[in-house]
């Protein structure tokens, strides 16, 4: 059964076509690479894909279940997670607290008003746990906003893995890392088990076209080209879209 | 015991010697209207300081639970009717209230509460059947709880004090459980929180009917401690002024809307009988608040003693006292 099947989306904002009946279909394991030049419609699509914000045409099937019309918190009890590319993370609260957030997400726990969450074992270790993960346990309990960036990045990384996702949406995690950042953040996410799909978006095709399976070229608002590393690098399209030649 | 369980202890132990501490009944009272509104104040401070919704419209509910009240002793009702039904309907309009003002956040937050409020001032004021428009209602007699008489004021000043013990109790549990963290969470990243499986219009919905529940108990408190409502407890101003004890001593403190609402409540009742424009004083407070810690009193204490004591420490290393000093 495919993973995640998207199936014709399509969506405008006013006049602005910004996703054009868009076909994806990525396998279980699969890890999947979205490249494209700026405003070629790669944030929308995950946008649409979580449910962030509704596509006026088209479907979003996970792992056999259409989800195009779940709430967006719905489908991350599905088993959907995604980090985001601009910083998105609780600034007041320690790392600790960031991803324990994450884990009570799914929790039902996370209704209860009466419990202290810090003296909740299983979460605390879970969110330790995660956190170790990302090698970022020896700071767990440092304040989010005393952490660098490279560290931040991670922190998103570590949250959206403590919710033990099926399909992992990581939208641009090597954006704004220096070089030892980037090697630590792609050893990170080569040490992802395969019972995890990852759809990634990312500019930066040094490091992350070796870690993809497959390919997918966009451009605005289409797909271009989707194959294997060899065929998109070495379709003419690709170079086009890139070099504009 | 931790320092932190001796110092709640001394301030439970100085609540409870108020009555004793002082022979004048003035004094008693003006401790009685404290608890109230940090009651009051606690209650906003649930959605201003830890949902991040500013409302201005929450007089509304104190009102609605005042008028309840008020209105269901004078068709005969016994006290604990009252209360138990006059709590349920302020409930349901708060219910009502969190509904349509949910559907905006922000200014346009503010917007809605604050036209729902003038929405129930104005049936204070006009619907003369019930309400009793501009004249307001008499409460005739306090409730006697367990047989104790809450007529006096030091007997009012006691149940009070209860209450609001159970209050400030309820916020810290609430604060510190997965719901406050939750809530907390809706403030700072509401997106975030979606994408993480939050469903962030019931929590801020419940934070909502948390918040109108203490608003209310503290309507109830205010009618039976000045026997009378009248539309005035409804306006704009008391929605604006529970605001203020909030933002001035720190929202989302748990210390910050009771400092403040002390702060208020002496202002206007003390500096009031020696200050002629003691509005102009309570204004100024606030000018002097906003400007010097914006972020409210208590939290504004802390970080300036945390840098006074930085200071004295540092300057304690830096310059070695005269007695170490090199000897001639």
């Amino acid at each position: 059964m495919t993973a995640l099947a998207v199936t014709g989306l399509s969506k405008s904002f006013g006049g602005l076509q910004v996703t054009a009946n868009v076909n994806l279909a990525v396998e279980p394991g699969e890890r999947r690479l979205i490249i494209g030049p700026n405003g070629a419609g790669k944030t929308t699509l995950f946008n649409l894909i979580t449910g962030e914000i509704a596509p006026d045409g088209g479907s979003v099937v996970l792992f056999g279940r259409d989800i195009t019309r779940l709430a967006s918190r719905n489908r991350a009890h599905l088993g959907l997670a995604r980090t985001y590319q601009i910083i998105t993370l609780f600034a007041r609260d320690t790392i600790l607290r960031n991803v324990t957030l994450a884990l009570l997400g799914l929790s039902p726990l996370r209704w209860n008003p009466v419990i202290a969450l810090h003296r909740q074992q299983h979460l605390v270790a879970a969110g330790r746990a995660a956190l170790e993960r990302v090698g970022l346990a020896h700071i767990a309990d440092r304040p989010l906003a005393e952490t660098s960036y490279g560290e931040k990045r991670r922190v998103e990384i570590a949250m959206a893995l403590a919710q033990n996702p099926k399909v992992l949406l990581l939208d641009e995690p090597f954006a704004g890392l220096s070089i030892d950042e980037r090697s630590d953040v792609r050893k990170l996410l080569v040490a992802i088990p395969r019972d995890v799909t990852i759809v990634m978006i990312e500019h930066d095709m040094d490091t992350a076209l070796d870690l993809a399976d497959r390919i997918t070229l966009m451009h605005f608002g289409e797909v271009i080209v989707e194959g294997t590393r060899a065929e998109v690098v070495a379709d003419p399209r690709t170079r086009e879209v890139y070099l504009g030649e | 015991m931790s320092g932190h369980a001796v110092a709640i202890g001394m301030a439970v132990l100085a609540l409870v010697a108020v009555p004793y501490a002082t022979a004048e009944i003035y004094y008693v009272n003006i401790a009685s209207q404290i608890l109230l509104y940090a009651v009051f104040a606690l209650g906003l401070s649930v959605l201003v300081g830890y949902a991040g919704l500013v409302s201005l419209g929450h007089a509304g509910l104190f009102g609605v639970a005042s008028y309840a009240v008020a209105y269901l002793l004078a068709a005969g009702h016994g006290h604990a009717v009252a209360i138990v039904a006059g709590l349920a309907i302020a409930l349901i309009v708060t219910a009502g209230f969190a509904a349509l003002s949910l559907r905006a956040t922000g200014i346009s937050f503010i917007m809605i509460t604050l036209a729902l409020g003038e929405i129930l001032w104005g049936l204070a004021y006009r619907w003369i059947s019930v309400t009793n428009g501009d004249n307001g209602i008499n409460v005739a007699t306090r409730p006697a709880p367990f047989g104790i008489s809450l007529a006096s004021a030091r007997g009012f000043y006691g149940a009070t004090l209860i209450v609001f013990l159970i209050a400030v109790a309820a916020v810290a549990i609430f604060v510190r459980s997965p719901f406050g963290a939750a809530l907390r969470g809706t403030r700072d990243q509401p997106r975030r929180m979606t994408a993480l499986g939050y469903h962030v219009w019931m929590i801020r919905f419940w934070a909502f009917m948390f918040s109108g529940f203490l608003t209310s108990v503290a309507g109830i408190l205010f009618v039976y401690y000045n026997q009378f409502i009248s539309p005035q407890a409804v306006a704009l101003a008391a929605s604006a002024e529970a605001l203020l004890m909030v933002i001035s001593g720190g929202a989302g403190t748990l210390l910050g809307p009771i400092v403040g609402a002390a702060l208020v409540v002496i202002i206007k009742n003390v500096a009031s009988a020696y200050v002629e424009r003691w509005n102009f004083l309570l204004g100024a407070i606030f000018v002097a608040i906003v400007v010097f810690m914006p972020e409210g009193l208590v939290p504004g204490v802390v970080r300036l003693a945390r840098t006074a004591w930085r200071t004295v420490r540092r300057s304690k290393l830096a310059t070695p006292s005269p007695l170490a000093g090199p000897k001639p």
